[in-house]
């Protein structure tokens, strides 16, 4: 898309409200931060932000095969450690690749929504990542997006691209520290899966209680290629809404979700949209969802197009507490004849049983009730690595994820 | 000297009355079998005793270790030194075996305990998840040997078990009601609901009762007890031989 057509579709859109979540008054942010200053490696950032990034899960110093930290809206680290990746903060990229003619603004639409329309406008910040040809790493790629100014709408446009039979794992910790009361965290990703690249993708989230966040993401899955895409939101947030679209569109692409939120206030609308457009492709969506508080909308479509498509949703909610609520909502759609498509979902409390059986070996109910919600929320994650696997498991596993607030 | 003393405890679930005056006095060091058909009460029993709360209390006590626990929670009850091995118990999501042990008794040498049970397999899986009939009763018994209780409920530790499973499991039984050591030494106790009785082949009980209708109709000598049932049935049992 030409840059002048991507800033024409952005101007008719600014108004335009999301369809799902709470609208948001984008006038009320400041767009502009006071610039960062670049660091050269991971030891070098301000300790508050490494802090916020192990946090998140986010563990800058150990083996990885690169870097990218984002404070506001400066990129101050961008590096690869491994030949096979190519990281660059997103106005290098576009320099450097001919405004990435092919990438750029081709998955998510600058005039989706007002939210894509303001990161069309602003000035590109965002990580570019991309694993070369037939390179595999287990190493992940480790990014922080760090919103550390109070009031500021952070805006981040990344594009990730697995080439042909490329490996690539991918963590981002997104985070703000207590001292920022308020804040916008806006961010359009758009992921490139080329034929039989694999790639996992896991992200944390850790918001303030005045935060609100409004990813964008698009996903295209080519020919026998794979992403496994992990979403985690343990920590309370004022409003996040995001609906990752993801199209498998060549022979047997995979794609499978798993969406982990404990919710203690705020309105959390979250969800996948599967398209799958190609024989032999499968999906899996599964979310587990616990609420001692706050609204939670988990949203799942999955949309099968061709014979042999398959599908799956699983959105199990445990409600903890008369101020929550969770919206289950489970969309299926078949066009083709031969699919095979399911879903389940269930909204509950914690049984009983389980309780006694926890409480007879010793337990007192406070603590079997966060034995139960950390079970309950400990998701089996396929296709990563084994240390991101255990990071995972390390933040879903946190003391404090009680059965109530 | 009594490790559990029931009095006249009268139970009811809803309207309907489970155990009527019932009373049980067991022994430090003793263990005792529970017979009886289905719906007779047993499992209400030691439901009671250990504290869930489904049932109403219409009268009596339970003193455990002297102290009225009668309305004392499950997990104070556990933590005095109360311990079950369920008959049908939940399954955990996401709570691995191994950590269950550890939150049990982080003293527990856990791989120790899953080796006894010929368990070890199962330390990374959620706990009786998937498991079949047999490997639940072995995963209680690894619960219990983590959580050392004085007083050891058993309902049915034997059904579904294959035989080389039963000897282990009877073995298990042994170590936690202190049949290893000098009758003399031993402090703690058990009780044990058995249908058929093939458990009591591996472990050693040292009283036996026969329930019927929600109380204790007959009491004696385990070996004899259950020759008669199998000779003339729970009522016959209770006309022929009553030692007590």
């Amino acid at each position: 898309m030409r840059v002048s057509s991507i800033d024409e579709k952005a101007r008719t859109a600014r108004g335009k409200k999301a369809l799902y979540g709470t609208d948001v008054d984008l006038e009320s942010y400041e767009s502009e931060a006071k610039p960062q200053g670049v660091v050269a490696n991971a030891e070098d950032l301000p300790s508050v932000v490494k802090k916020a990034a192990l946090d998140v899960g986010v563990k800058l110093d150990s083996e990885s095969s690169g870097a990218y930290v984002q404070m506001d809206q400066t990129p101050v680290i961008a590096k690869s450690l491994y030949e096979g990746v190519e990281i660059m903060d997103m106005a290098s990229a576009l320099e450097k690749y001919d405004n990435l003619q092919d990438y750029w603004w081709k998955l998510v639409a600058p005039d989706a929504d007002k939210y894509t329309a303001d990161v069309a406008a602003a000035p590109p910040a965002g990580y570019f990542i991309r694993a070369k040809k037939g390179m595999k790493t287990v190493f992940p790629v480790k990014s922080c997006l760090y919103l550390g100014s109070t009031d500021l709408n952070q805006r981040v446009h990344n594009v990730i691209i697995a080439e042909e039979g490329s490996e690539l794992h991918i963590i981002t910790g997104c985070t703000t520290p207590a001292h920022v009361q308020r804040g916008l965290h806006i961010g359009v990703s758009e992921f490139f899966i080329q034929k039989n690249a694999k790639v996992s993708f896991t992200m944390i989230h850790s918001w303030g209680k005045e935060v609100e966040v409004r990813p964008r993401t698009g996903i295209t899955i080519a020919e026998g290629g794979s992403l496994s895409n992990n979403y985690i939101l343990l920590k309370p947030v004022k409003t996040l809404q995001t609906f990752p679209t993801a199209t498998l569109a060549g022979r047997g692409a995979v794609a499978s979700f798993n969406t982990v939120i404990y919710s203690t206030m705020g309105n959390i609308d979250v969800g996948s949209n599967v398209n799958l457009n190609a024989p032999d492709t499968s999906a899996e969506s599964i979310s587990r969802v616990v609420s001692v508080g706050g609204e939670v909308i988990a949203r799942g479509r999955m949309t099968g197009r061709v014979p042999g498509a398959r599908a799956h949703l699983e959105c199990v909610g445990l409600l903890l507490s008369d101020k929550g609520r969770i919206y289950s909502i489970p969309e299926l759609d078949g066009q083709s004849r031969d699919l095979d498509m399911s879903h389940e979902a269930a909204v509950g409390r914690i049984s009983e049983e389980e309780l006694e059986y926890l409480m007879s070996r010793g337990l007192n109910s406070e603590e079997a009730t966060s034995v139960i919600v950390r079970g309950f929320l400990d998701v089996e994650i396929k296709g990563l690595p084994e240390e991101l696997k255990q990071e995972i498991k390390n933040i879903t596993q946190r003391e404090d994820l009680k059965g109530a607030p | 000297m009594w490790l559990l003393e029931i009095e006249d405890l009268s139970v009811s679930i809803g309207s309907k009355q489970v155990l009527k005056n019932f009373n049980l006095r067991i022994s430090r060091g003793e263990t005792h079998a529970l017979f009886g058909p289905n719906g007779t009460g047993k499992t209400t029993l030691l439901n009671v005793i250990a504290g869930i709360p489904r049932y109403t209390i219409d009268g009596g006590r339970i003193v455990f270790k002297g102290e009225d626990i009668t309305h004392m929670s499950m997990d104070e009850r556990a933590r005095l030194g109360i311990g079950m091995a369920f008959q049908r118990p939940p399954a955990i999501r996401g709570l691995r075996l191994k950590d269950l042990i550890k939150i049990i008794n982080p003293k527990a040498d856990a791989p120790a305990i899953l080796r006894k049970m010929d368990f070890e397999a199962f330390a990374d899986r959620d706990v009786n998840r998937g498991f079949s009939g047999g490997e639940v009763k072995r995963s209680e018994m690894v619960q219990l040997l983590a959580q050392q209780p004085d007083f050891v409920m058993l309902d049915e530790p034997d059904s579904g078990v294959d035989l080389e499973n039963i000897k282990l499991i009877g073995e298990a039984i042994n170590q936690l009601t202190q049949k290893d050591q000098r009758p003399s030494s031993r402090t703690k106790s058990g009780i044990i609901i058995t249908h058929f009785g093939h458990i009591l082949d591996y472990m050693k009980a040292d009283r036996a009762h026969v329930m019927l209708n929600g109380n204790i109709v007959c009491s004696g000598n385990p070996g004899e007890i259950l020759e008669q049932i199998k000779k003339s049935g729970y009522e016959g049992c209770v006309g022929c031989a009553c030692p007590a």
